[in-house]
């Protein structure tokens, strides 16, 4: 079974259709990239999918269970894991406590009043930061950090929750060219380890048809395109809609 | 050898306080400035009288004064700090009358006398009362009992009323309609208004003053709320047909400011200090001139019996002592510009009176006419009620 | 009411409106962009009042005007040029306590420079008298309000819009990140919205003249007016305060009209309490665009070093030997140090790691305190029993008013809190049977066996402490990182899987629990309460004791209580004009250490 499967979902916006029966599913392990040019239905999906959005029609199912209605905090607590466009970190805190509190939330005891964080969970952000490379940084406040180290940071909080999908949103996004393939190289590593579905969007071809087991491509907010990173380069329909585009640049 | 010097120095400061007699004193000099600095002037004047004349028992009487700060909470610390710190033999002052009450609960705590100047609570010396808490100044109830015969003269049924929404308005309303009630069976009450202190709109509360058609109005509005007031009545006619009275009006500190606006006819109780020709204010008012070159305000005047009544509580104790004092102050029988008082044994208010008497403008001034002389002690409950009231 | 009262009220709210709204316009234009709450905004309408009954004297009322709304205005470019442009950068709601040292300042000056007595200032030349309206007298110069108002109104909104200033300024307003990044030279637009701003408080002060005289109270009671039509209307909407200054005004003229005069008192906070709720951002006002980049990363709250620890522990231990050198008084001064030391520690548990900004907590203190009176006088509890369960009168309101006020953010989210403790207070005021109304309760000493200052201190030092560092270890517990996580990132927070708001409800009840222990402390170690304990002036001692403290930091609070408290008395008792010492001294500070005296103690990490 799928991690993720996504069926007919649609979204309208005062009779503009953002997003038209869109169907598709990540598995474990798999990392799925959503691409199309601006305006094609990509953030609507993915704020659907998150729960910032509600759908007009369709199912979104975790492992068989809907997420339809439910809200962000509780769609994070049935195992999905998330990083941002623009990094979100704590940035009054360090790096540990980051990943320390992420830790926490997910043991659901991020309301205790009488224990300490300073012991709480600690090999297990240890481990996690090992994972991420920022072992080293783990004492430095997250405010000072550098983005791409921030972004690390970020993934590493995501799978403090043992997420069983990840969802990542131009996760390369305001990063220099040389540091994204780092970063998606080391996510693709922990989801292939960790047996995490990822689902992410991305402008950059190069860190699409460079990372992805699998692409699918939107336009108009429908799925026009969908398979492997060298069948989608090959669509026409994909050439044509991105003639031009973001992907003549890249 | 500094050191030495030091403690030289100490020793000879504490051997001059030990001689003077401290009566501490506190008041919310920064909240009402306007009644509080001649009040302070009077004070001192009565202190160097006092001194000039060798003080008390031999020895010189030292005020410490203090600012409350204007809330309960710190007049309290500050009452302690004098207690504590500075070892006062007794207490005086306060305006407000939640800090008045507030000061005399500690003094029955602390057991010690305060001589409560201004505040004009009945509670003070009624259902709050205790026995180390003395009152000098005629209260609400003292002062619209005053006004009450003028008002049952006027034979008006349809009355108004206006008063700042705290203590003090609340119990001159109240007293008021009790009062005039049982003087004149038949009176109306028309209306009622009241707006905060110091935030009344005037403009709003005249209109609905005019709607009720009153006959006549009783407030009790004071300072900057007065003027607005008075401007605004002025100004839509309020006043044409109706006859006003209004507490404290005729106080300088309140009636100075309205200058050539100042209503014609309004009944008040007040200080006409330029035109009383006994001869104990004659002395008071060259004393206060000469001293501060200004003249003197009704502050000034309880300021000034306020150090009095503290002198020769303890000239007649004959010593500091909290259980003498108390024993000197009931029935103490003293002078001040006022005439000669009594502080009531039963209830330790003093007899202390008030004019009253009716505005006029003449020369751009607000001034007092028809004016007459209210002794407090025509105006007191008698005793069987007072003591009902202080659960004694 | 008759068709012509009705009208003639309908006229008195306008006229109050156009008062009201060229005070409040100039607030609120100042707020959108420089995001200053600028407390002594009162202040310069004081002074605008000040200074044209004094030149209405020598030049007559009509250049009395003008002249006394210039002077005003130049005088907010002092302020804002050598005072609040050195403090921008500094932590949020600084410049509030700079501007509310400023108000003290301002009130003493005046004193010193007019006097003590009311100055009642001439009517206006050519509107002195009344205007037959519907049967009634309407003042002249009450028409002239009602027109000059919407000029002015009309007038703002044309250099808004109509020039590239203007445009600037509501851009800033909006966004003021993407003003300074389309290279506006932020220093003289802010400067400029602030002499605007003055101007505007300078005439609405000086053509109050008329109406009111000069007087010392004003500032405040223009102050808190102000910030409530602001906050109705929209925080920075010209269109809004307009809208909000006419709702309230006319709402005032109808309740005096009705006979309902009492509800005066507290009638604009329930109003902007309703507003809230039911509108978060103001009637126009909009949702602010959010703060974006690494410069809004609030500091650290770093762990107490051992060391620090150490020296807490032996200032406790150095408190508990205090009664054995010195009695009295110093036992007094040191109950109300350690009274207010929780009071602002309570505070800062829901404004620094929480980032809730609280302009009422007097609120929660104020139902300690009455509960505690209540309890103690009318349930006839023994006094233990009544100090133990009055703070669970103040948890219980700081519950039933967090849930609303954790709905909003900022300061609107502030102002709700304030609306509230205006509404307790005017409950507390009001309602004679069971609180005493304006007299308050008195009576309210402590068992026997406490009565003693040193045992009531040894009381309060135990209480005080023992709740300091709960509500300290609170903060470095998970829960308290989980509200730090929620002023960080709500989206960060939110994905993870905390429940922001429910987090910051949570922490909001536990301030106002503690806030009430010391409330309760404080009815008995003082005998009585009355309503000044609730009042807004104890909502700003605590921000001024939080801000003095400094709000990143972690024992700040008790020095800035400490402090305040101590300077208060000190002050007081030796000069006169004390209020001005406080205020200077408080400027001082801030331009000294403007992060707050907890860095002073820690250090910086």
């Amino acid at each position: 079974m799928s991690v993720l499967a996504v069926n007919g979902l649609s979204k309208a916006f005062g009779g503009v259709r953002a997003v038209s029966g869109v169907s598709f599913a990540v598995d474990a392990g798999e990392l799925l990239a959503m691409i199309g040019p601006n305006g094609a239905g990509k953030s609507t999906c993915f704020n659907m999918i998150n729960g910032q959005l509600a759908p007009d029609s369709g199912s979104i199912e975790l492992e068989g269970k809907s997420l339809v209605g439910k809200a962000p905090r509780e769609i994070c607590r049935s195992g999905v894991g998330r990083t941002f466009q623009v990094t979100a970190t704590f940035g009054s805190m360090t790096v540990r406590e980051n990943v320390q509190l992420a830790l926490l939330s997910h043991a659901r005891a991020q309301g205790s009043l009488f224990s300490s964080m300073e012991e709480s969970f600690l090999d297990e952000a240890h481990k996690l930061l090992q994972q991420v490379g920022m072992r080293e940084q783990a004492d430095r406040q997250c405010a000072l950090l550098a983005y791409g180290d921030l972004k690390r940071v970020e993934l590493a909080v995501a799978l403090a929750s043992r997420p069983r999908l990840l969802l990542m949103d131009e996760p390369t996004a305001g990063m220099a060219p040389a540091e994204r393939g780092a970063l998606m190289q080391l996510a693709a590593g922990l989801a292939r380890g960790e047996k995490i579905a990822v689902l992410f969007t991305e402008h950059d071809m190069d860190v699409v048809f460079g990372h992805a087991d699998r692409v699918i491509v939107l336009a108009d907010g429908e799925l026009i395109a969908e398979g492997s990173p060298t069948e989608v380069r090959a669509n026409a329909q994909v050439r044509s809609v991105y003639l031009g585009g973001e992907y003549g640049d890249a | 050898m500094k050191l030495l010097c030091l403690l030289a120095l100490l020793l000879v400061s504490t051997g001059v306080s030990a001689q003077t007699i401290k009566i501490g004193e506190l008041n919310s000099y920064k909240v009402f400035p306007a009644f509080l600095e001649p009040y302070k002037k009077g004070m001192e004047l009565a202190l160097e009288e006092i001194n000039r004349a060798g003080g008390v028992n031999g020895r010189k009487l030292e005020l410490v004064s203090r600012d409350d700060g204007g809330n309960p909470g710190d007049a309290v610390r500050v009452a302690e700090e004098l207690i504590t710190r500075e070892n006062v033999a007794l207490l005086t002052g306060t305006f407000a009358s939640n800090i008045g009450l507030a000061v005399s609960n500690l003094a029955a705590q602390r057991k010690i006398v305060f001589i409560a100047a201004e505040p004009l609570t009945d509670k003070m010396v009624w259902e709050n009362g205790n026995r180390y808490t003395f009152r000098l100044r005629a209260s609400t109830y003292m002062q619209t009992a005053m006004l009450i015969p003028e008002a049952v003269k006027l034979k008006k049924v349809r009355w108004a009323i206006v008063y700042p929404n705290y203590e003090y308005g609340q119990s001159a309303t109240a007293s008021f309609k009790k009062l005039l009630a049982k003087a004149q069976p038949g009176v109306q009450f028309v209306a009622e208004q009241a707006p905060p202190l110091g935030k009344i709109d005037a403009g709003a509360v005249v209109q609905a003053l005019i709607d009720a058609k009153p006959e006549a109005i009783f407030s009790s509005l004071f300072a900057a709320d007065l003027q607005k007031f008075v401007r605004e009545g002025n100004l839509r006619g309020l006043f044409k047909n109706t006859s006003v009275f209004n507490l404290l009006g005729g106080e300088p500190e309140y009636l100075d400011p309205l200058k050539d606006e100042t209503p014609e006819g309004w009944w008040v109780t007040g200080y006409p200090w330029s035109e009383i020709r006994t001869p104990a204010h004659q002395k008071f008012l060259d004393a206060y001139r000469k001293r501060w070159n200004d003249y003197p305000r009704l502050g000034s005047v309880v300021g000034y019996a306020a150090i009095y009544s503290a002198a020769n509580a303890i000239r007649k104790a004959g010593g500091t002592d909290t259980e003498k004092l108390i024993a000197a102050l009931k029935g103490l029988e003293m002078d001040t510009p006022f005439g000669p008082i009594v502080y009531r044994a039963h209830d330790h208010q003093s007899t202390m009176g008030a004019y009253v008497g009716q505005l006029s403008a003449r020369g751009g001034k607000g001034r007092m006419v028809n004016w007459r002389f209210a002794d407090g002690a025509n105006f007191l409950p008698p005793f069987e009620e007072v003591r009902i009231l202080r659960k004694e | 009411m008759s068709y012509s009262s009705i009208l003639i009220q309908f006229l008195n709210g306008l006229a109050s409106a156009s008062s009201l709204f060229l005070v409040a316009a100039g607030l609120s234009l100042i707020f959108g962009v420089t995001r200053i709450v600028n407390f002594a905004h009162g202040s310069l309408y004081m002074l605008g009042m000040y200074l044209a009954v004094w030149l209405a004297e020598r030049v007559g009322f009509w250049a009395a005007v003008p002249l006394a709304a210039a002077i005003v205005a130049l005088f907010g470019s002092v302020v804002e040029i050598s005072l609040l442009r050195r403090i921008y950068k500094a932590p949020e709601l600084l410049q509030l306590l700079a501007t509310f040292a400023l108000l003290l300042v301002i009130k003493d000056a005046a004193l010193w420079i007019w006097g003590p007595e009311d100055l009642l200032g001439p009517r206006a030349p050519g509107f002195t008298g009344a205007v037959g309206i519907a049967g009634g007298a309407f003042p002249q110069y009450e028409l002239l309000l009602i027109v000059l108002g919407p000029v002015v109104f009309v007038f703002l909104q044309l250099i808004l819009s109509k020039t590239r200033w203007g445009i600037l300024v509501r851009a800033a307003t909006q966004d003021r990140e993407m003003a300074s990044a389309l290279g506006v030279n932020q220093r003289w637009l802010f400067t400029g919205v602030f002499v605007l701003g003055a101007l505007l408080a300078g005439l609405g002060g000086a053509l109050q003249v008329p109406r009111e005289p000069a007087n010392l109270m004003v500032d405040l009671t223009v102050i808190s007016d102000a910030f409530v039509v602001v906050v109705v209307g929209g925080l920075g909407s010209i269109p809004g305060a307009f809208l909000a200054a006419l709702l309230i005004a006319e709402i005032k003229a109808f309740c005096i009209g009705l006979g309902f005069s009492e509800a005066t008192l507290v009638m604009e906070f329930m109003v902007m309490a309703a507003v809230l709720v039911l509108r978060p951002w103001g009637l126009l006002g909009r949702m602010p665009a959010e703060a974006r980049g690494a410069g809004t990363a609030q500091q650290p709250l770093a762990r107490p070093s051992p060391r620090l620890l150490r020296m807490l522990v032996a200032l406790v231990a150095a408190l508990a030997l205090v009664p054995l050198a010195s009695g009295g008084y110093t036992l007094v001064l040191l109950t109300d140090v350690l009274i207010f030391a929780l009071f602002a520690v309570s505070l800062h548990f829901i404004m620094g790691p929480a980032g809730l900004y609280s302009f009422g907590h007097a609120a929660y203190f104020g139902l300690g305190a009455y509960a505690a009176g209540i309890l103690f006088l009318q349930g006839k509890m023994p006094m233990e029993l009544a100090l133990a369960l009055a703070p669970l009168a103040a948890g219980f309101g700081a519950l039933v008013f967090g849930w609303f006020c954790v709905r909003l953010s900022g300061v609107y989210s502030a102002m709700l809190t304030l609306a509230f403790a205006q509404i307790v207070w005017s409950a507390a005021f009001q309602w004679d049977a069971l609180t005493g109304g304006s007299n308050g309760i008195v009576g309210i000493w402590p068992a026997p066996w406490l009565a003693s200052k040193t045992a009531y201190y040894f009381l309060t030092l135990l209480f005080c402490a023992l709740g300091i560092s709960f509500l300290w270890k609170a903060i470095y517990s998970p829960f308290g990182y989980a509200l730090r996580a929620g002023r960080d990132s709500p989206l960060r927070a939110d994905a993870i899987g905390i429940d922001v708001r429910a987090a910051q409800w949570a922490a909001f009840a536990i301030a106002g629990l503690a806030a009430g222990i010391s409330g309760a402390l404080y009815a008995f170690s003082k005998g009585s309460i009355s309503p000044e304990a609730m009042g807004i002036q104890r909502s700003v001692d605590g921000l001024v004791m939080v801000m003095l403290g400094g709000i990143q930091t972690l024992t700040g609070p008790v020095w800035g209580a400490a402090l305040y408290t101590w300077l208060q008395d000190a002050a007081a008792r030796n000069i006169d004009y004390w209020r001005a010492l406080v205020g200077i001294v408080i400027l001082a500070l801030v331009l000294a250490v403007p992060q707050g005296l907890g860095t002073l103690v820690q250090g910086r990490k």
